[in-house]
């Protein structure tokens, strides 16, 4: 009885988290003059045809995706630097500049667009640049998503055995190789987990990028600005295509991880 | 394993941006591309609001880059209010900016116009003299119209049996809970002052109060306060009753049997939205080539069957669909459009004034935002005593 009921309440979240995804993608399909969100006219592929002919949604999505990869390879990167350096200080300056690392974070998104804004438009007009556009996306971007990036990264090395690099360094192994060698495996989980999150996050964002664009533009500014109108299923179309995408992506790391745990099991079954 | 996770990263990344990759490099080539100029100009226009290819319509910003050699980074807002603070924040260099007509006259007002060499748009001649000399801009000097439409009621016969022909049906309580309005202070407030007989731009304090007093009794019966989600409303039959803009809507009236516009007796608001160039902007006279385009008759008509939206060059409409010029959505008769009042900007303090009563429209009386301060309060409690508790745990903990 009590499997049932715990089984029933599994499912249920899973349909109060799943239900508008699916629905969505069903819409994708709808055949309707009117671009309908609710009334379901018939199946076709017509918004996934729209969707491909559509030059706006996919410099739009372009934009989106290029920014997303350059910041969350860039914050990865300073990320991890950043955090090896917090981890190798002293317990006072570590707890200040965690707390000045997390503060970002709890900001709220819109005075941090904003004051982004304001930074950039003073920097441009002292440097005679001419608009904000790709360049301050970017230097935004990295700047929200660092913090995420470090907090993944810095319990992985909490985690990791300090002697394991002053071993390598005993056995001759130089500080830059044995940091490659020794440190950045150990620590690779978080930053791969870092750099996923920094990539969604980034994708995702809306309120920072809408005050820091200037005259480029993201897909999320380019789906708010349908609202006078109404937002066309093409973006139902481009949402089931990234879910798929996301979804085969999972599955395939699903799959490879379980595979490896089987060899590695009958490796061990062997020895 | 780790390196694993990031190939197939990679890999879905690439995979995504492959299909943007493939349709950038096609290109509408019909007869001879005018070589590139190696200049951009950003344009910068309401979302959905050009023909852009899709669906066998003509893609006007590739069209302009064709015959000009100019390119065009088109991008989109939602309001007149995002594309303000856009502007005025400083941070973007646009050359071509498509405001509706009270925007126009604050952007006028505010010095943030460049005034228009007509030289360089020579098709200015077709728009239609009645478009000429507009209040929101004396003289013509910095805008030439876009586009016009009228706000009306659209309402479901399925259940509303008698035929509308007023405002005053949206304060109906035979409807109640059926009921849409707009979610922007200037179109709310717009249908009040129709019934109230006002006019849209008066400056008297008391005309306000007296037109927010209107919403507020109204609120009640109000399903919701919504912009596009009026479509899905409407047709879904979850509203019964709603004020649009007529261009948007109608495709709602064109698919539907039960689904019916009308201009209510008591006047509306006619709307334009019209191009203009910011003073700011670096390539102006390719700027005024852009507009001139857009002004093309061919273009604009080709155009408009994809906006649907009302031309203001009676030329334009030899090239557009027959239906939509016939329909009375599009283009009511001069009886009707006697009947209209054009929104021009509000002084500051007014604007101030209509932002604060918008406000307790939508917030509700003190009596909500009692409720509201009250659940405030109630999570703050909570969370003190958590934190006390915890506290009190340490301490026991320790002793």
């Amino acid at each position: 009885m009590k499997k049932v009921t715990a089984r029933i309440y599994t499912f249920l979240i899973f349909l109060f988290l799943y239900a508008p995804i699916f629905v969505l993608i069903v819409f994708s399909f709808n055949d309707s003059e009117t671009a309908s969100r609710t009334v379901w006219g018939g199946f076709s592929l017509r918004w996934y045809q729209k969707l491909f002919e559509d030059r706006l949604i996919l410099e739009a999505l372009r934009n989106t995706l290029l920014i997303a990869v350059v910041s969350a390879v860039a914050s990865t990167v300073l990320g991890t630097m950043a955090a090896i350096g917090i981890n190798s200080m002293k317990r006072l300056p570590r707890r200040i500049m965690m707390n000045i690392t997390n503060f970002p974070m709890v900001n709220p998104e819109i005075v941090t667009g904003v004051s982004l804004m304001l930074l950039f438009v003073s920097a441009v007009r002292l440097f005679g640049g001419r608009s904000l556009g790709m360049g301050s996306l970017f230097a935004a971007h990295i700047t929200f998503c660092l913090p995420y990036v470090i907090l993944s990264v810095l319990p992985k090395l909490r985690q990791m055995d300090s002697n394991l690099y002053e071993a390598a360094q005993d056995l001759g192994c130089p500080p830059v190789k044995a940091f490659f060698k020794v440190v950045l495996p150990e620590i690779m989980p978080g930053i791969v987990t870092g750099m996923i999150m920094a990539f969604t996050l980034s994708i995702d964002d809306f309120v920072i990028s809408y005050f820091t664009s200037g005259t480029t533009q993201t897909l999320p500014i380019y789906i708010y600005s349908m609202t006078r109108k109404r937002i066309s299923p093409e973006i139902n179309a481009l949402s089931t295509v990234l879910f798929a995408v996301v979804m085969v992506l999972l599955i395939i790391i699903n799959v490879r991880n379980f595979k490896d745990q089987n060899k590695s099991r009958k490796g061990e079954a062997a020895v | 394993m780790t390196k694993r996770y990031f190939g197939t990263f990679c890999l879905a990344l690439s995979l995504m941006l492959v299909p943007a990759q493939t349709v950038f490099a096609q290109n509408l080539a019909e007869g001879e591309a005018a070589p590139d100029r190696g200049v951009t100009i950003n344009v910068y226009n309401w979302g959905e609001y050009i023909a852009n290819g899709t669906d066998d319509s003509l893609d006007i910003n590739a069209e302009f880059t064709r015959r000009t050699g100019i390119r065009v980074n088109y991008t989109t807002f939602d309001s007149n209010e995002a594309l303000y603070s856009k502007l005025a924040g400083g941070g973007a260099d646009y050359d071509v900016i498509i405001p509706s007509d009270y925007m126009v006259s604050k952007f006028i007002n505010e010095n943030m116009l460049a005034e228009l060499d007509f030289s360089n748009i020579p098709n200015f001649q077709y728009i239609d003299e009645q478009f000429r000399d507009p209040e929101y801009d004396p003289g013509s000097r910095y805008s030439v119209p876009y586009t016009w439409g009228l706000v009306g009621l659209f309402y479901n016969t399925d259940y509303i049996d008698e035929e509308i022909t007023s405002w005053t049906s949206l304060w109906d309580d035979r409807y109640a809970g059926k009921i849409l309005m707009f979610d922007n202070p200037r179109d709310s407030f717009a249908i009040a002052q129709f019934v109230l007989g006002q006019s849209v731009n008066t400056t008297d304090e008391n005309d306000w109060a007296e037109a927010a007093a209107l919403l507020k009794q109204q609120k009640p019966l109000v399903q919701a306060y919504v912009m596009d989600r009026i479509f899905d409303k409407m047709e879904s039959s979850e509203a019964w009753i709603a004020p649009y803009y007529a261009g948007d809507a109608a495709i709602l009236v064109e698919n539907s049997d039960n689904i019916r516009f009308v201009v209510p007796e008591e006047g509306t608001n006619f709307f334009v939205d019209a191009m203009c160039i910011p003073i700011t902007s670096s390539h102006k006279a390719e700027a005024e080539e852009y507009i001139n385009f857009l002004c093309d008759p061919e273009i604009a008509g080709a155009n408009m069957n994809y906006v649907g939206y009302s031309t203001p060059e009676s030329a334009a409409k030899a090239y557009m669909d027959e239906e939509m010029v016939a329909s009375p959505i599009y283009y009511p008769d001069e009886e009707i459009l006697a009947r209209t009042q054009v929104f021009v900007n509000l002084p500051e303090s007014t604007s101030k004034l209509v932002d604060r009563l918008w406000a307790e429209v939508k917030m509700g009386g003190p009596g909500e935002s009692a409720v509201l301060v009250a659940i405030i309060l109630g999570f703050l409690g909570v969370y003190i005593a958590i934190i006390i508790s915890k506290r009190r745990k340490r301490q026991r903990e320790l002793a």
